[in-house]
């Protein structure tokens, strides 16, 4: 028996543009973290182009990948990924070092505001607060894309919405263009453009007339 | 297969890098255990049986001469079981094919039958012949180092008439096992040999007829050595005797049994750090295999498998590293050994020295090895039964940091997030952190153990050679000459300058201790024959009292300004308490000094000389040894060049070898801590690795933030190292420290700089295998997981 072959996107065709909010909308395995992973750069796909602006990524080489994700991209992931060793601002300093014309990390935390528990290590900090350390470290590079990964998906309501705040802010305040994946269906009111995908398919891109604020979100 | 041994494989097969390093550490342990075990044994059992089967003597004794009639009172001493009355007399000779002469030693021997005591084994040829007084039997040491056969000619002067001896054997013997001349150190086998001669045509040829002046004596079991020495001593005080002594002052005996004892101590110490280094690796590698497995280990517990299982489990795991370690180093081990012991057939001569390692031996390898990693695995093993089932099935809380020690230093503020990385992590896995670095500073002190004594040797030749004896040759005397001979001396061939010396033998007493030693009387101003203090500075030797060399003031408890008794053993045996002026520091041997004309008052002479230095214009040395070979009245030449190439030659040989057994093992330590300390590194931080490269960060920062840690310990393992290293050959020079020699406390840039070398490169190597392993973060996998 030989191994089957499936492909995780087909005719998968997506324009992001500045400063908008996307929300990629589908079930596990719907293929849209293969999505992201290519929009991130991080995953190349097998057939198909990938630019950005008048960048080419399609067939770039590992390097040329690492330099668009410290360049240009922002990464939240579902459980935060902070360095335990570090302290919730060094955790934004370790990104801005590596940044050409970053925020100070003070503002960043503020931005999130958690300016008061910038000494604290993220072992000392709520679920809640460590995604937010984790978003104040992904803007605070000013990157043009923020990719972010189910990021309410280990946080209860609350916390969830509070997350969704700052991520809407950050989009208006910063004007960064924003791709937030989630099964969540009740997230898409936030964004301007709701990506439906299934079976490694776009089945629908639904345009919302009025973003919703997280605030008026439930589920 | 059960299942759980389908597990055990299979988590060996995942571990495999660090169970790989874990088990050659423990190798290396087993290989250095059985290698040194097995050498001190087989070095222990061949002195041993050698010394029995050939009757080697307990006490020793010379003496001028004493008729044999002396011999019944001698053997009637209670304690005493035999006696062998011998003639010995150095004598100059004329080997083929080299161009000094030689001192050959001629030690009588019976012609019909074997000696009572200190018999030999002929290696080749026949015994000595009544009827034929020419014939000898050559050590087979001097035998090999000039080549010499059996019908081989050897000239000689004996007692001012030049005879040609004939070899008719090769032989060894129990008392020469470590054959060097009298007074020096270092083997030179092409200038120094044992001749055995027939006594009766010996004792004619020295007119010692019916006489002797060389005393071996055995003592019955239980006997007290000191009282024997004590009572023979004063029967053969009329007769000239030079004081008696034990097994402990015999050269050759001292000298392998420093090497035993020294073997003894090297041969715990070695394996004890490896198997330390492994424990701790064992320890490291099942404490994270533990805690990856903890779900495992949760729902084996939830299936109801007893805590015994689990723990059997684990510890199985650690003992397939280990009896694969240990099988591996027993096979290198007995390898290493018979290297170690064909080493030691160049400087000892037994009959037999073969490496043997037995059953015990593997046994107590084996046996040790497992206790060590046993102890190692055990508190990462207890960690895994104590988990209860349900807190075991949960996932393990992220890593706990708070603020420490980094941050009240104030020291976090100035350092880039990456350092604080590093330094946080050091700090909050502080035993593992210690440990580490302690394990890899070991690996730099055996490198610096191994260097220091290539360096020490050295050194101590460099000081004893060229500050000390700075004289091209020396010569001595048969008999005390008169203040003329220096005429003589002056006049043979390329002689530029000479600096007579009067010699006699003499006893030193202070208090209750007491040392035999040679008294030397040397000219004021003595250039070619130097006496320096700790800093090697000349000494002035002082126109009246004593100069003491500091080994003999430390034996016998006496400092400088206080008085000792010097009982001279020769002539008229003056006694007289003398004030020690000074102490001098020789590396070589004990000794006493005074001023030539103070010793010439004592002794009521007018210039009697015993030998001379003489420097000598260097291409007129054949010619002056050539005639040298030929004078009677010369006993003995020591030609300083001769000396330091011969034994050069034989310190390069052995030190290449035990050079490569050092630089091998610390590689290994070094390797093993190192590479597993980034594997589990890597195992423990691979996400937050993978999070940073999905960050932006290049696969260098990344491998920078990885290897860090092992880094920063291995930069801290260094000066570490050397202070270890340094604090260990202290101890070892205090404690090999003998009348023979004393080893130097010498260290040079290079052996520092060879030791950090190795390590480093060792622990750089072992770094760019796992970093090789960055490249496989999978960075998609990241976003997904949880801690």
């Amino acid at each position: 028996m030989g191994d089957v072959e499936v492909p995780a996107l087909i005719d998968v065709s997506l324009d992001l543009r500045a400063g908008e909010l996307v929300v990629l909308l589908g079930a596990s395995g719907s293929g849209k973290s293969t999505l992201l992973n290519i929009l991130g750069g991080l995953d190349v796909p097998t057939s198909g182009r990938v630019r950005y602006l008048d960048h080419e990524l399609t067939g770039a080489s590992e390097d040329e990948l690492t330099r668009f994700r410290r360049e240009h991209v922002g990464f939240v992931f579902q459980f935060y990924n902070l360095i335990p060793s570090l302290t919730a601002l060094e955790n934004v300093a370790l990104v801005t070092e590596i940044a050409e014309r970053p925020l100070d990390p003070a503002e960043a935390l503020a931005l999130v505001g958690l300016g008061e528990r910038s000494r604290h290590f993220p072992a000392q900090l709520s679920g809640g607060e460590q995604q937010r350390v984790a978003i104040a470290r992904a803007v605070a590079k000013r990157p043009d894309v923020l990719l972010c990964d189910e990021p309410t998906g280990a946080l209860d309501y609350a916390t969830g919405k509070v997350v969704l705040e700052v991520l809407a802010r950050v989009n208006r305040d910063l004007g960064t263009t924003t791709a937030l994946i989630t099964h969540n269906a009740a997230i898409a009111a936030m964004a301007d453009r709701v990506v439906h995908m299934s079976s490694g398919r776009i089945v629908d891109v639904a345009r919302n007339a009025v973003r919703a604020t997280p605030a008026e979100l439930s589920w | 297969m059960t299942a759980r041994t389908r597990m055990l494989v299979r988590d060996l097969w995942h571990l495999r890098g660090q169970a790989v390093a874990a088990a050659l550490v423990v190798a290396c342990g087993v290989a250095a255990f059985v290698a040194m075990r097995g050498t001190y044994l087989s070095l222990l059992d061949a002195r041993d049986d050698y010394y029995q089967a050939l009757r080697f003597a307990d006490v020793f004794a010379q003496l001028k001469r004493a008729p044999l009639a002396l011999v019944p009172r001698l053997a009637a001493i209670p304690g005493v079981t035999a006696v062998h009355p011998r003639v010995v007399r150095e004598v100059t000779l004329d080997v083929p094919d080299l161009s000094e002469p030689a001192v050959g030693r001629l030690v009588s021997v019976p012609e019909r039958r074997r000696p009572v005591l200190n018999d030999l084994v002929l290696r080749s040829g026949d015994w000595v012949r009544r009827e034929h007084p020419d014939d000898v039997i050559a050590s087979e040491a001097f035998a090999t180092a000039n080549r010499l056969a059996l019908g081989d000619r050897l000239g000689a002067v004996i007692n001012g008439r030049w005879r040609d001896l004939t070899i008719v054997g090769i032989a060894l013997s129990p008392e020469y096992v470590y054959e060097v001349g009298g007074g020096s150190i270092f083997p030179d086998n092409r200038r120094f040999g044992v001749l055995w001669m027939g006594e009766e045509a010996l004792a004619s040829a020295f007119d010692m007829d019916g006489a002797f002046n060389d005393l071996s004596v055995a003592l019955a079991a239980g006997a007290v050595e000191a009282d024997v020495v004590d009572r023979i001593d004063r029967t053969l005080e009329r007769w000239g005797g030079l004081g008696a002594y034990g097994r402990d002052d015999q050269v050759s005996h001292r000298f392998i049994s420093d090497e035993i004892a020294q073997n003894r101590v090297t041969s715990t110490f070695i394996p004890a750090v490896f198997l330390a280094v492994a424990a701790f690796l064992l320890h490291n590698v099942l404490s994270r295999l533990v805690s990856l497995q903890r779900t495992e280990i949760g729902l084996l517990k939830a299936f109801g498998y007893a805590n015994r299982v689990v723990g059997r489990h684990y510890l199985t795991l650690a003992a397939v590293v280990v009896v694969g370690g240990a099988a591996l180093g027993t096979a290198t081990g007995v390898y290493l050994g018979s290297l170690l012991t064909a080493l030691y057939r160049d400087f000892y001569r037994f009959p037999r020295l073969a490496f043997s390692a037995g059953v015990p031996v593997f046994a107590s390898a084996l046996g040790i090895s497992l206790g060590a990693a046993m102890l190692g695995a055990w508190s990462a093993v207890r960690h895994a039964i104590r988990l209860p089932p349900a807190v075991a099935m949960r996932p393990e809380p992220p890593a706990r940091f708070s603020a420490g020690m980094l941050e009240r230093s104030g020291l976090a503020a100035a350092l880039p997030s990456s350092a604080r990385m590093i330094l946080r992590g050091i700090l909050r896995r502080g035993r593992r952190s210690f440990l580490g670095t302690l394990a890899v500073a070991s690996a730099v002190a055996i490198l610096v153990m191994g260097g220091f004594f290539v360096d020490a040797i050295r050194y101590l030749m460099e000081v004893q050679f060229t500050v000390v004896q700075r004289d091209d040759v020396t010569v001595r005397f048969v008999e005390t000459e008169s203040a003329a001979a220096r005429f003589a001396l002056a006049r043979l061939p390329g002689v530029e300058r000479l600096e007579p010396f009067r010699a006699v033998p003499a006893r030193v007493r202070f208090e209750h201790r007491s040392r035999r030693v040679e008294l030397t009387g040397l000219p004021p101003g003595a250039e070619l024959r130097r006496l320096v203090d700790r800093a090697l500075d000349p000494v002035t030797l002082p126109a009246t009292g004593l100069v003491l060399t500091r080994a003999l003031a430390e034996r016998l408890g006496v400092r400088a300004g206080e008085r000792v008794r010097i009982e001279v053993l020769e002539g008229a045996r003056p006694r007289r308490d003398l004030r020690v002026a000074a102490l001098v520091d020789e590396p070589v041997g004990v000794g006493a000094y005074m001023d030539a004309a103070a010793l010439e008052r004592m002794l009521r002479e007018q210039g009697g000389l015993s030998g001379a230095y003489l420097a000598v214009d260097a291409p007129r040395v054949p010619e002056l040894h050539a005639t040298l070979k030929r004078t009677p009245a010369v006993g003995g030449v020591a030609s300083r060049a001769a000396v330091m190439r011969s034994f050069r030659e034989i310190l390069d040989r052995s030190l290449s070898v035990s050079t490569a057994i050092n630089v091998f093992f610390a590689c290994v330590i070094a390797f093993g801590v190192v590479y597993n300390g980034a594997r589990i590194a890597l195992s423990e931080r691979g996400n937050e690795l993978a999070s940073l490269r999905v960050l932006g960060f290049t696969r260098r920062e990344v491998a920078v933030l990885l290897l860090g840690e092992q880094g920063v310990l291995t930069v801290a393992a260094i000066p570490l190292g050397f202070a270890l290293g340094a604090g260990l050959c202290w101890w070892l020079t205090r404690r090999l420290a003998t009348e023979l020699y004393r080893i130097p406390l010498v260290f040079t840039r290079a052996t520092f700089g060879f030791a950090c070398a190795v390590v480093v490169v060792a622990a750089l190597v072992s770094g760019a295998l796992v970093v090789r392993r960055v490249r496989r973060l999978d960075l998609v996998a990241v976003l997904k997981t949880r801690e």
